[in-house]
């Protein structure tokens, strides 16, 4: 007869404890210092930054949010036309990049035969590789020349037509809220589109099949099945993209025209929080400094709140996926 | 009475199955989505087609000897050689005539910054996936730091630069600017990413695993570096690399955290570049045109080898999910 020798190498049983305890109790306490070192950053970004902007959020109060002046000259910081360009960017990549996502993740599931679905995986994965700065580059270099015409067609196109001839208004060179939304909208393309896809996959297989069983057309099964079964998830998707959309830094530092106004013209150069960051703070000191900094602070709770939404509604489908696979 | 019920049934040659029995607008509506579909598959697929040729064929243009070895040109006196002949004056006079196109600083600058980083937030990230996975579980700690992880991955990468800037490089004054605190950034960036894809890679070993190597009377930490760690190592290292190559083309944080040089520095002290960074300067610069398109597409090119090496360790050696 062999021997079996237990615990490894400790001679006792591992149900009476003994050595081999002590290690366990010591790797545990290891990983979990590292899994909190990402809590410590969290709290740390909180800490560091807030307490370094807010001699400007004392000084300036409310009008920190409300104002439109943010001049180092005239001591003066109000964020308000960063923030209408942060959000007006975003809207214009978002009003782009959902459908297209929503487009290609119903073609992935629903048409794509399986061997083009891996293709198109690629595809989508390569774009999100493409690292912001070089949609930045050609953006600024290729897009917003043949944009800045593209821009004014459209205007003259317009020009008679009341409100419309306001939204697209004449073109101011290329760079403008519209090209860095549309550069936007292809950087977080990949993101929408790979969760949507995931929330597809969820759909029950016998609730397409009936709907195709009673004589439903592929369109009308997606519209009747596959869209209403999705609807928490594709919010949560959407929301990780406008989170995504709202951080964007560089990219839009290239495109965006750098010129802080509040104006509806989807033509017209703008700016936004993040792209103000990076321009100025490397250069700065005292109280405009701190007013960089606080753009940073506000960026950050906005963003922290739309991924905290998003990934509550993401992770109730999360459950899903797991129960389909089970 | 099963003969009437029968009876009561249409015959079959009544119901018409053929898609032309659909009515005409329910077809065309049916075939206008697919269309739809396909042409939201080409808004993505142009563009990045277009992207890739661009800089390709204006980058390749740079890319010699030279850029591997030499310092970054000093793109102002290519726009005084250009001012020059607007003067009157022979550009051959002026110092650099014909520039030499370098890019070593950044390609070194941009290997140190992300190596280090990578050395920083893969052990910690892999360790912290270990303990959600294989200690934490479901627990209420578990459950929080997986949510907040979760939530790091979006925070823009611009704020992981104003932490590093504030809490690393101020409190230094003028020699706060390094290529550490550049790693430093990235590593935070890095970190909840790599808990995030460790993780869903351990989940996927199967418990059979761990289970028959409790029977042997292994304890935790062994039966999980010396069975479940080696079990999930093919996802997990293809995780990391794709964390690694999105960090490799990060630019905000690096122009909050590095500085900026022409000359190489090879030490994690003093100033540093790199490519994003020399993108980004010479993007907008007269003159930098061409050194910002040879920077993308040495970019480009580590970062798509990257993922391509990832995709490939991925679908050779990784556990598949069913």
């Amino acid at each position: 007869m062999s021997t079996i020798e237990v615990g490894g190498n400790s001679p006792r049983s591992p149900l009476l404890g003994g050595q081999g305890d002590a290690a366990d109790r010591w790797f545990k306490a290891v990983t979990v210092g590292a899994g909190a070192i990402v809590l410590l950053i969290l709290v740390g970004i909180i800490v560091s930054t807030t307490s370094k902007a807010w001699p400007v959020f004392t000084k300036e109060g409310l009008g920190y949010f409300t104002g439109r002046t943010f001049d180092p000259g005239k001591q003066s910081y109000g964020i308000l036309a960063y923030v209408y360009g942060t959000i007006l960017v975003s809207a214009i990549a978002i009003a782009i990049a959902v459908p297209v996502s929503l487009g290609i993740a119903l073609f992935m599931t629903e048409v794509a035969p399986r061997r083009a679905r891996s293709a198109i995986t690629s595809v989508i994965d390569l774009l999100a590789s493409v690292p912001s700065v070089v949609f930045g580059l050609w953006g600024l270099l290729v897009l917003a020349p043949k944009l800045n015409d593209l821009f004014a067609n459209v205007h003259d196109a317009v020009a008679s037509v009341p409100v419309l001839k306001n939204i697209f208004g004449p073109s101011g060179g290329g760079r403008s809220f519209m090209t860095a939304g549309m550069i936007v909208a292809l950087m977080i393309t990949p993101i929408i589109t790979s969760i949507t896809r995931e929330v597809f996959l969820t759909v029950p297989r016998n609730d397409k099949d009936g709907a195709l069983a009673l004589g439903a057309t592929r369109w009308e099964m997606i519209r009747s099945v596959v869209l209403p079964h999705s609807n928490g998830g594709l919010v949560g998707a959407v929301m990780l993209g406008l989170g995504r959309a709202m951080g964007e830094t560089i990219a839009i530092a290239l495109l965006v025209g750098a010129n802080p106004q509040i104006v509806g013209n989807l033509f017209a150069a703008g700016e936004t929080m993040p792209s103000l960051i990076v321009r100025n703070l490397p250069e700065s000191s005292g109280d405009y400094q701190a007013a960089l900094i606080g753009l940073g602070v506000v960026l950050f709770a906005i963003t922290i709140g739309v991924n905290v939404v998003a990934r509550v509604l993401v992770s109730r489908i999360d459950g899903r996926i797991k129960g389909a696979a089970a | 009475m099963t003969a009437t019920l029968l009876d009561a049934r249409p015959p079959a040659h009544d119901l018409d199955l053929r898609e032309a029995a659909t009515s005409r607008g329910r077809r065309l509506r049916d075939k206008a989505a697919t269309g739809l579909m396909v042409v939201a598959f080409l808004v993505a697929f142009l563009p990045l087609l277009f992207i890739l040729w661009t800089v390709v064929s204006k980058g390749i243009s740079v890319i010699r000897a030279d850029w591997f070895t030499k310092p970054i040109p000093d793109v102002g006196s290519f726009a005084n050689a250009g001012n020059a002949e607007a003067f009157g004056i022979d550009p051959s006079n002026v110092a650099v005539a014909k520039p030499v196109y370098g890019m070593q600083p950044a390609i070194v600058g941009t290997i140190i910054v992300t190596g280090v980083a990578a050395l920083l937030a893969i052990p910690l990230g892999i360790m912290g996936a270990i303990y959600l996975n294989e200690y934490g579980k479901r627990g209420r700690f578990a459950r929080t730091l997986r949510f907040f992880t979760d939530v790091m991955t979006g925070v823009p990468s611009i704020v992981m630069g104003i932490f590093l800037y504030t809490a690393f490089v101020v409190p230094q004054g003028t020699s706060g600017r390094s290529a550490i605190a550049g790693a430093l950034a990235l590593a935070c960036l890095m970190l909840p990413i790599v808990v995030r894809t460790s993780e869903e890679m351990l989940k996927l070993v199967p418990n059979d695993l761990r289970e028959a190597s409790a029977a042997l009377g292994t304890r935790t930490w062994r039966t999980t570096v010396g069975v479940v760690l080696p079990a999930a190592l093919p996802g997990v290292t293809s995780g990391c690399m794709l964390a690694v190559a999105r960090a490799a083309g990060e630019t905000a944080p690096i122009l909050l955290t590095v500085g900026s040089t022409r000359f190489t520095n090879w030490s994690l002290g003093g100033v540093n570049t790199s490519l994003s960074r020399e993108i980004y300067s010479n993007a907008t610069q007269p003159g930098g045109e061409a050194l910002a398109w040879g920077a993308a597409l040495t970019l480009i090119a580590i970062v798509l080898v990257m993922t391509v090496l990832a995709r490939f360790v991925t679908s050779k050696f990784a556990i598949r999910q069913t």
